[in-house]
């Protein structure tokens, strides 16, 4: 929207801080979507250093074959803790923060549409957290089923395993909660002026991400009360003991699983089609193309969940079906890799740190989808399943593709949080040294899989030590990477070159037209888009 | 915000979460469906006892006689089977027991090593637990039971008849420090 002309953006209000308490309380209290948006955004990086100091105990242990370290069964609560902590608690959230942070300001709405519910979602989010740390520390410890809470051992675990089904209940709430809320917004505060094909695209991407939400988090919250009375009351859905079929918890579990690592990835690709757009000073090539790519993705989403199972025993049609299915993805998913190599295609690019975090973005999630398309066929499977593959087939998508790309938004939108331009020599420093640890850590796990190597083992044959090796040192080389984020986001937040309203040349959208930092109520009358072609 | 977005908001709001809670009730809904799925394609049928247990492979036509030796060499034990004969039909599981006592004031080690008459006999004669299968250490004039579990194999030719087992164990030198016997494991 080069050429859009607002009005309304912006206005200096008198009453900014009439209305609202000062220190702790206004945390606690605020309905408005920035804070709440910053507050995501903390709380998801806490997890993330949480849940990485827990990758770098496995890792440790992982150093060399043997015990060293830690017991077998906390090895297993620290994968399983890692597992959840990551997903749920560090990069989950940051996609709510971004959404709650930048949808206001990408359509032109006041606020969310329930702010109060906003202030809801998050705070639910602290117990959930404080519920899966503290069951390290109860009798039996913490779940230590991986991430997955399979039955049998599910049913059998102390009550650390019903502390996290209770945190996963709270979570499970909280992005109900938030996605409603998220979806209302982007459906009825847009401004008038501005038609659902025009909207930026990560507003499109949540949108689905929204749908899909609301559609399986409640079968999961199911599947793991189902646990929950087999466990306590008596029922036996999973418990073959009195008849049930542990086999059917993979198949509801991984209705959800699915969808979920697309609610992962989608508002990770939202991003992406923001940042590659700006800094190659082109508009996004093929806009309507994506918007179907996305919502192909999610619709087959639903129908592909046991290409996770292929080895408990399901006929070959439904092997066939399945391996069918999931490759069909590729294609839709091919379709935005491609658009994005387009939009650069001629254009005049610069690489600044937000466009270094896209391109690793683009160049890893592709390896990772490489390997996924591998995986998907069920007689390559029934050899890499549970091996040392599959973890780095998941970490290609899930650190390099949505961590990046969560990377790549914080750099992007910095300077319109924070009024300070971040320090962009460090922020490179912060790129390079993640994309190279992040490989030495994870590209060797390809051959331990290859190999054999099994995943969720705190111990392995002696043949596999020096590719754990490499892979150990390329674990703390990027936690320790991290620092300098924490290190390069605070001092933004201190001081720094001052930002204009539009510190990218080639950024467009509505966030841009308001000023750095953005004021704390923003578009409080809708704007008015004047430019009819043209959109994020 | 005005009276009529606030009523259109929670219109969506009442929407989505009436679809939220209808999921939940699907994820429910699976249990019978995968049950109905699974009973109509005839998969994974949990409920219907599968075959009554019984060995289809069991020769009951034949009956082989397996005769039982024990021999020592050079080791100060005493050492027989508990039973010299057994009449066997092939395919058949078989449980059988040797005793070994130590009459030294000191322990042990010996290894047991088998051997078979006729020698084709080996080839289908299949241990599945045998005390030939690790060292066996007995301390100072200790006694024991130890088994021997195997199956006849069916293919063993027709003119079989009659197979001696016989054992002959011999002392394991410098290890009277090992501790006493571990967990068998087959395969030995
Ligand atoms: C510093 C970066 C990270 C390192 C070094 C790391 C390392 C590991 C390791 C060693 C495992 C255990 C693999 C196994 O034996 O099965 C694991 C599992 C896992 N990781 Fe990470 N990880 C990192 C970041 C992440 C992130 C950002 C996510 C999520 C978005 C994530 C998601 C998972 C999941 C879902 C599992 C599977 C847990 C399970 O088996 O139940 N990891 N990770
Ligand atoms: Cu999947």
């Amino acid at each position: 929207m080069e050429a859009t002309h607002v009005h309304g953006a912006g206005h200096a209000h008198g009453d900014d801080h009439a209305h609202h308490p000062k220190g702790i309380m206004r945390w606690i209290t605020t309905t408005n979507h920035k804070d709440i948006g910053t507050m995501y955004l903390w709380f998801s990086f806490a997890m993330f250093m949480v849940g990485g100091a827990m990758a770098l105990i496995i890792r440790a242990e992982l150093f060399q074959p043997g015990l060293q370290y830690v017991e077998p069964e906390f090895f297993n609560q620290m994968i399983t803790l890692h597992g959840l902590i990551m997903v749920f608690g560090a990069i989950m959230p940051a996609f709510v923060g971004f959404a709650n942070w930048m949808i206001p300001m990408m359509i032109g709405a006041p606020d969310m549409a329930f702010a109060r519910m906003n202030n809801w979602s998050f705070w639910l989010l602290p117990p959930a957290g404080i519920l899966l740390t503290a069951s390290m520390f109860v009798p039996g410890g913490a779940a230590g089923t991986g991430w997955t809470l399979y039955p049998p051992l599910s049913i059998q675990m102390g009550i650390g395993m019903d502390m996290a089904i209770f945190a996963v209940h709270i979570l499970g709430m909280s992005s109900i909660m938030g996605s409603i809320n998220i979806v209302t917004t982007i459906l009825n505060l847009r401004a008038p002026t501005m038609p659902l094909m025009r909207m930026p695209m990560f507003c499109w991407t949540w949108l689905i991400t929204g749908y899909l939400l609301i559609a399986v988090m409640p079968v999961l919250a199911g599947a793991v009360t189902m646990i929950l009375t087999d466990r306590h009351f008596g029922t036996s859905f999973f418990n073959a003991a009195g008849g049930g079929d542990p086999v059917l918890f993979q198949h509801i579990f991984w209705f959800f699983g699915h969808p979920e690592v697309y609610i992962i990835a989608l508002p990770a690709f939202g991003v992406v089609s923001h940042v590659i757009p700006a800094f190659a000073r082109k508009p996004i090539f093929g806009y309507t193309s994506m918007v179907y790519a996305i919502a192909s993705i999610a619709l087959i989403s639903f129908i592909v969940w046991a290409h996770h199972m292929y080895v408990v025993g399901m006929p070959v049609a439904g092997q066939l079906y399945f391996m069918y299915a999931t490759i069909l993805i590729a294609v839709p998913t091919g379709v935005k890799v491609f658009n994005w190599v387009a939009t650069m295609w001629r254009g005049s690019m610069t690489f600044e740190t937000p466009m270094l975090f896209a391109l690793g973005f683009l160049f890893l999630f592709t390896i990772g989808g490489f390997t996924g398309l591998v995986l998907s066929n069920t007689a390559v499977d029934v050899q890499l399943q549970d091996t040392y593959y599959v973890v780095a087939h998941f970490h290609y998508v899930m650190v390099a593709g949505a961590l990046f790309s969560a990377f790549a938004a914080v750099y992007y939108w910095l300077p319109k949080w924070t009024g300070h331009m971040y320090d962009e020599k460090l922020g490179q420093w912060h790129f390079w040294l993640s994309i190279i640890s992040f490989n030495i850590a994870f590209f060797p796990q390809h051959f331990l899989g290859l190999a054999g190597m099994p995943r969720r083992i705190p111990d392995y044959a002696l043949q596999f030590t020096d590719f754990n090796q490499v892979s150990t040192y390329g674990a703390f080389g990027f936690g320790l990477s991290q620092l300098l984020f924490l290190y390069v986001v605070l001092k933004a937040i201190r001081g720094g070159e001052k930002a204009a309203a539009k510190p990218w040349e080639g950024a467009t959208g509505l966030e841009w037209t308001v000023p750095s930092p953005a004021p704390y109520h923003t578009f409080e009358d809708p704007p008015v888009l004047t430019e009819s072609k043209g959109h994020a | 915000m005005s009276e009529k977005r606030s009523a259109d908001n929670r219109r969506v709001m009442v929407r989505l979460l009436a679809v939220a809670g209808l999921m939940f009730g699907f994820g429910y809904a699976m249990v019978p469906m995968y049950q109905k799925f699974c009973e109509v394609t005839g998969i994974n049928n949990l409920l219907n006892a599968d075959d009554p247990l019984r060995n289809t492979q069991v020769d009951t036509s034949r009956t082989i006689t397996v005769e039982f030796d024990a021999n020592l060499h050079g080791l100060p034990w005493s050492f027989k089977p508990g039973q010299t004969s057994v009449a066997v039909h092939p395919g058949e599981l078989v449980h059988v027991v040797y005793r070994v006592s130590n009459t030294r004031d000191h322990p042990v080690t010996g290894q047991a090593i088998p051997s078979y008459g006729p020698q084709l006999a080996a080839a289908h004669f299949r241990k599945m637990e045998c005390f030939c299968f690790t060292k066996q250490t007995l301390g100072a004039g200790e006694s024991r039971e130890m088994p021997v579990v195997f199956v006849i194999d069916p293919a063993l030719p027709k003119d079989v008849n009659t197979i001696t087992l016989s054992y002959t164990f011999f002392e394991v030198a410098g290890t009277l420090a090992e501790p006493a016997s571990k967990p068998s494991r087959p395969g030995a």
